[in-house]
């Protein structure tokens, strides 16, 4: 339990920077690189490392390639739809979410696993 | 229809502009926004350790490039331009959407990072001094996000004066 409350913290402190740097930054477009900034990825890294060690990181790492090509597909669709139809964000964002477990267990499944 | 075009150019401005720091945005943002990243974020790290050590790393590593926070991101960017164009006595909705949509458009290129952070942690963590990859793998992301945003937003650019031709 109390390994669950630290990743929480620290997870949640790391994305807070992250998106804090994003809020900062202009153009929007730019801004915007920061909403795949690695702020999950390192704090669960880093825990993981402390406690794990290299190898079962690396595996992580590895499974996380399925990922980042399904947080591509996710984005990308989700600034083409917003950009040709009058649709709510938190509407597209939302119901969009299932392409991106899609893609990434697809991605996982027959080509990582 | 001068105005329009003005508004057309301040927008298209606004895509592809110098890359600048501005810290007033950070005054405009409210506690409760900051509360709500961090929750998720949280959830989502706390989500992925528990999805780890019960189903492995192999499911676990998905989650590391969950999109946490995106959707509260993309609805406070819409949220915040809207209210901005309303105050200036135009209708906002549009100029919302639009501004989420660049937004993602940024996350994509992002997310191209992120597979080079993802390949590095992958071939030298178990190899090098991992936290020394854990900082290797974040200057990667950030270098190959900024190469990868450049073209994407000319492109972006381009794509704005055919999709854009005078409504804004």
């Amino acid at each position: 339990m109390t390994q669950i409350i630290v990743r929480f913290l620290v997870g949640g402190a790391v994305v807070s920077v992250f998106a804090a740097v994003g809020d900062l930054l202009k153009p929007k477009s730019f801004a915007g690189l920061f909403g795949a900034a690695p702020s999950v990825a390192l704090a669960t890294l880093g825990l993981t490392l402390a406690a794990e060690g290299g190898s079962y990181t690396a595996i992580e790492g590895r499974s996380m390639i399925a990922g980042t090509m399904a947080l591509f597909a996710y984005t990308s669709v989700v600034s083409w739809i917003m950009m040709r139809h009058k649709l709510k964000a938190v509407v597209v964002t939302t119901y969009s979410i299932p392409l991106w477990f899609g893609i990434a267990f697809s991605v996982w499944y027959f080509w990582i696993k | 229809m001068v105005r329009n075009c003005v508004q057309r150019l301040v927008f298209l401005d606004k895509v592809t502009m110098r890359v600048k720091i501005d810290t007033f945005a950070l005054g405009q943002i409210k506690w409760h926004d900051y509360a709500i990243r961090f929750l998720f974020g949280g959830l989502v790290t706390a989500f992925a350790g528990i999805i780890a050590s019960q189903l492995g790393p192999g499911i676990g590593g998905l989650f590391l490039a969950f999109p946490a926070i995106f959707p509260a991101s993309a609805t406070l960017i819409e949220k915040h331009e809207k209210e901005k164009k309303e105050a200036q006595g135009f209708e906002g909705a549009i100029r919302g959407a639009k501004a989420a949509s660049i937004d993602s458009a940024g996350a994509a290129m992002g997310s191209v990072g992120l597979l080079g952070f993802a390949l590095v942690v992958w071939r030298f963590v178990a190899h090098a001094n991992p936290w020394l990859v854990l900082a290797a793998a974040t200057l990667v992301w950030l270098t190959v996000s900024i190469l990868a945003w450049k073209p994407s937003s000319l492109y972006l650019l381009r794509k704005c004066r055919l999709i854009l031709p005078v409504k804004l």
